[in-house]
């Protein structure tokens, strides 16, 4: 896609929150190529190693005519997809107050809580503390949609799609081109219908 | 071309282009990927070596035959290599050697911020720093003509957020053709023997190196100054650069390309452009320790933190108390009140062999002095399994002096395969050698696991994944004079306790090898298959919790007697090693034959 950037698109700064192993390293990939397709300075970053071991992991995506640091700061997400429910407080002053947080309907309970030592917080609480940022929180029942295409482990792109909705400017062939470029081949069809079935199921909201 | 890459793949781009014919390293975060890249790329060698000091011996090596050689490694790994790093800055080299150099500010995967730009200085050897992924490309070419150009080693030093970030590259995707014929060996013993005499005829050199260095990074266009608004004036380099634009936009800076040796005039003519001048950077002082021993008055430390990351946030704040900035420059936040959120710290994954073994070793109130690897993360509750972990190797050598020292408890070294090559072998040899009753447990999992499933010799694979000769722990301790030697399946609870008995009552050097691969290595995968829990026998006594799996999860079911909650088993996350089922005293969790057999019935 050649270079598309207007003065309307202003900087987007995205974040992904989760747990290791959850595949956000993938969407924050494919996030990278979209902003790219469509035209923008793109910067990524990421956490390898030591953290990936079931900790808590982000990873972050900056689109603007410039971008510098690869960071973004407390407030500063834009958009921020929460992969797992938990994950989602956690970081949640990340977001720009009134900016927009889609949360994975799904926990992985932490050890300290299987082991009886702490409770999760249960979703009221989730709710009441998202709200107190936003108003503009939307739960994505990202594992079941998944699951009803058979495998669970796309819920990553599910999420995507559903984050797609809305960014109205980005036409839906760059999202599809750029899931096609990161995922092994015979996953494509699978990987395309996950997208869509997350873009689809935000259909409606604002 | 424009390809968007991270810092490490940048790297190993520029490394390529620049026509770098060995590559050696160890693994390491944030390094990792660089080698990883390169080492399928053509006409370049790459090698896993077994620890940094060898890999920086190789490359020194590959240097001194005469072609351009890269040595990469984390900051804590030239704390290994450092013997060799001094003595390559004595004697240069005959063609371009460049130490690639991550830092990880922070810690997100270390032990200690160290800031290795201290080495650089420390051996005379000068220092480049890229802002960006383009740059990580550019500074590698760059860093291997000044190293010929001046005859010195250079270090190309990173940081987490510059491997680790990924931005546009534009490549030139190519490389200068392979040389026809091999050249001969040039044989120069005053500069390559450094015995005293000869070494006191090369100091005096390197120090004429440094400051001609110096001369050369007034003009070195990595350097640059950028002048805007006079007011303030910013010394900076690597990524704080980015923050630094980020949050003075209107203010003048200095970018230094090359943050060791600094370049003085350059200094002192943007200082006296400014009325105030500031250094962001970091971890240490070290660009304002420079200036300020250029007698030029600075700010640093004083306004940003020495300890952990910057970002844009900690530069702001750190910028409107020192009144760089007005209060109004605050970003707004919601910072909601969440009361206590459950951590999440990475612990061992589901199915990790090492889980079993260590918690024998609990069972059996062993005092464990650890190492580096998955392995550490068994310190944390519930397993509690790890005393001790310093840097890679020590388990060996701490446990041999807890030995020697005596304590009430039986105390064992545990280490992995890959730190056991690492820095493990000499430690076992001084256990053979100075006969402690030290017991030795090597995790054997097949891999470096930690920093994603690199291979060592004892894999059988190179980091080609060509098949190479297999070295055996059992072979090994033999040779260096250990007699008792146990190798167990470490998913086999009872022969783990066993063989560790035996050693703990023998009173003389011994090893166990607990043997089994990772858990997340393919042909360990295709085995996964998740147990399940016969909801009848449970009566939630908890006993599973205590291995500290995250696929046991507390069941929303409570056993009307105990009224405890029963347990659980995430099918999503259990791969099926029946540590947990070994270790039920109710017999209430499934084995894999038991499912088996009950789909059998079914059917
Ligand atoms: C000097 C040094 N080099 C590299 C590292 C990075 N590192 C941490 S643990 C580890 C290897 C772990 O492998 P192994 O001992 O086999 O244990 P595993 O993770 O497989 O359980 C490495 C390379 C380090 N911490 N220190």
């Amino acid at each position: 896609m050649s270079k598309q950037l207007t003065d309307e698109l202003t900087a987007i700064n995205f974040l992904l929150a989760g747990v290791g192993g959850q595949g956000t390293i993938l969407a924050s990939d494919i996030l990278a190529g979209v902003g790219l397709r469509m035209g923008y300075d793109v910067k990524k970053s990421e956490v390898h190693g030591m953290a990936q071991r079931g900790g808590s992991v982000t990873s972050q995506v900056r689109w603007a005519d410039r971008v510098y640091s690869p960071l973004i700061g407390l407030g500063e997400a834009d958009f921020f997809l929460a992969f797992e429910k938990l994950e989602a407080l956690r970081h949640i002053e990340m977001l720009r107050p009134g900016g927009t947080v889609l949360v994975n309907d799904y926990a992985i309970p932490p050890l300290s809580v299987s082991s009886g030592n702490d409770v999760y917080p249960d979703k009221e609480r989730i709710e009441r503390i998202l709200s107190t940022v936003t108003t503009r929180y939307y739960w994505v029942p990202a594992i079941a949609l998944a699951e009803s295409l058979g495998n669970a482990r796309v819920n990553n792109v599910v999420l995507l799609g559903a984050l797609s909705h809305f960014l109205p400017h980005v036409p839906l062939e760059a999202w599809l081109e750029s899931v096609r470029e990161r995922v092994p081949q015979r996953f494509t069809d699978l990987n395309e219908h996950a997208f869509l079935i997350g873009r689809e199921k935000m259909a409606g909201n604002g | 071309m424009k390809r968007f890459l991270s810092g490490n793949e940048a790297v190993a781009w520029g490394a390529w282009e620049s026509g770098v014919r060995v590559a050696a390293a160890y693994p390491g975060t944030p390094s990792t990927e660089i080698l990883e890249t390169l080492a399928p790329m053509p006409d370049v060698y790459a090698e896993w070596s077994p620890n940094e000091k060898v890999a920086l011996d190789v490359a020194i090596g590959a240097a001194y035959a005469g072609s351009r050689a890269m040595a990469v490694m984390k900051h804590v790994g030239l704390n290994v290599a450092a013997d060799s790093f001094f003595y390559a800055s004595m004697t240069g080299l005959e063609a371009g050697l460049v130490i690639v150099n991550a830092d990880d500010p922070f810690m997100h995967s270390s032990q200690n911020e160290q800031d290795n730009r201290r080495y650089a200085k420390f051996a005379r050897v000068p220092c480049l720093e890229p802002t960006d992924s383009q740059e990580a490309h550019d500074l590698v070419g760059v860093a291997l003509d000044i190293s010929e150009q001046f005859d010195t080693p250079v270090m190309l030093r990173l940081t987490t957020r510059i491997s680790h970030s990924s931005s546009l590259v534009e490549l030139q995707g190519t490389r200068p053709p392979p040389r026809q014929e091999k050249p001969s060996y040039r044989i120069d013993t005053t500069k390559y023997v450094m015995v005293p005499g000869n070494a006191r005829r090369r100091h005096p050199v390197i120090e004429e190196r440094i400051a001609k260095l110096a001369e050369f990074a007034e003009t070195f266009p990595y350097n640059r100054m950028e002048l805007r608004d006079r007011a303030l004036g910013i010394v900076s380099n690597g990524v704080a650069y980015q923050y630094a634009r980020e949050v003075f936009p209107e203010a003048s800076l200095l970018k230094l390309g090359m943050t060791y040796p600094v370049p003085a005039k350059t200094l002192r003519d943007f200082a006296s452009q400014v009325q105030r001048l500031i250094v962001i950077e970091e971890l240490d002082p070290f660009l304002e320790e420079e200036i300020r021993l250029l007698g030029i008055p600075v700010e640093g430390k004083s306004i940003f933190p020495i300890c952990g990351e910057l970002d844009q946030q900690v530069v702001r704040e750190c910028a409107i108390k020192a009144g760089l900035l007005p209060p109004s420059a605050r970003i707004p936040v919601v910072q909601p009140d969440k009361g206590q959120l459950p951590p999440r710290p990475p612990i061992l994954c589901p199915g990790c062999p090492h889980r079993g073994t260590l918690y024998v070793a609990k069972k059996l109130g062993l005092v464990v002095n650890g190492d580096i690897g998955c392995y550490t993360l068994a310190f944390q509750p519930p397993l509690g399994a790890l005393h001790t972990c310093g840097c890679m190797g020590a388990s060996i050598g701490v446990a041999h002096g807890v030995a020697k020292a005596g304590v009430a408890q039986h105390n064992v070294a545990v280490l992995g395969d890959s730190t056991f090559f690492h820095t493990g072998m000499p430690a076992l040899l001084n256990v053979a050698y100075n006969r402690s009753n030290t017991v030795t447990i090597i995790l054997d999992n097949r891999t470096t696991a930690m920093t994603g499933h690199q291979q060592h010799p004892g894999t059988g694979r190179t980091l080609q994944g060509q098949e190479t000769v297999q070295v055996e722990f059992e072979a090994l301790a033999r040779a260096m004079g250990i007699q008792r030697i146990h190798t167990v399946d470490a998913y086999d609870l009872k022969a783990v306790e066993t063989a560790l008995k035996d050693c703990l009552d023998a009173d003389e050097p011994a090893v166990v090898i607990a043997r089994r691969e990772c858990a997340l290595m393919p042909e360990a995968r295709q085995r996964w298959m998740p147990l399940q829990v016969n909801d009848e026998r449970c009566n939630g006594c908890g006993l599973c919790f205590q291995v500290g799996c995250p696929a046991i999860v507390k069941s929303s079911e409570v056993d009307a007697k105990t009224g405890r909650p029963k347990a659980r088993i995430d099918p999503l996350l259990c791969t099926g090693c029946e540590v947990c089922a070994q270790v039920c005293a109710r017999r209430a969790i499934l084995f894999r034959h038991q499912l088996a057999q009950d789909k059998e019935q079914q059917e």
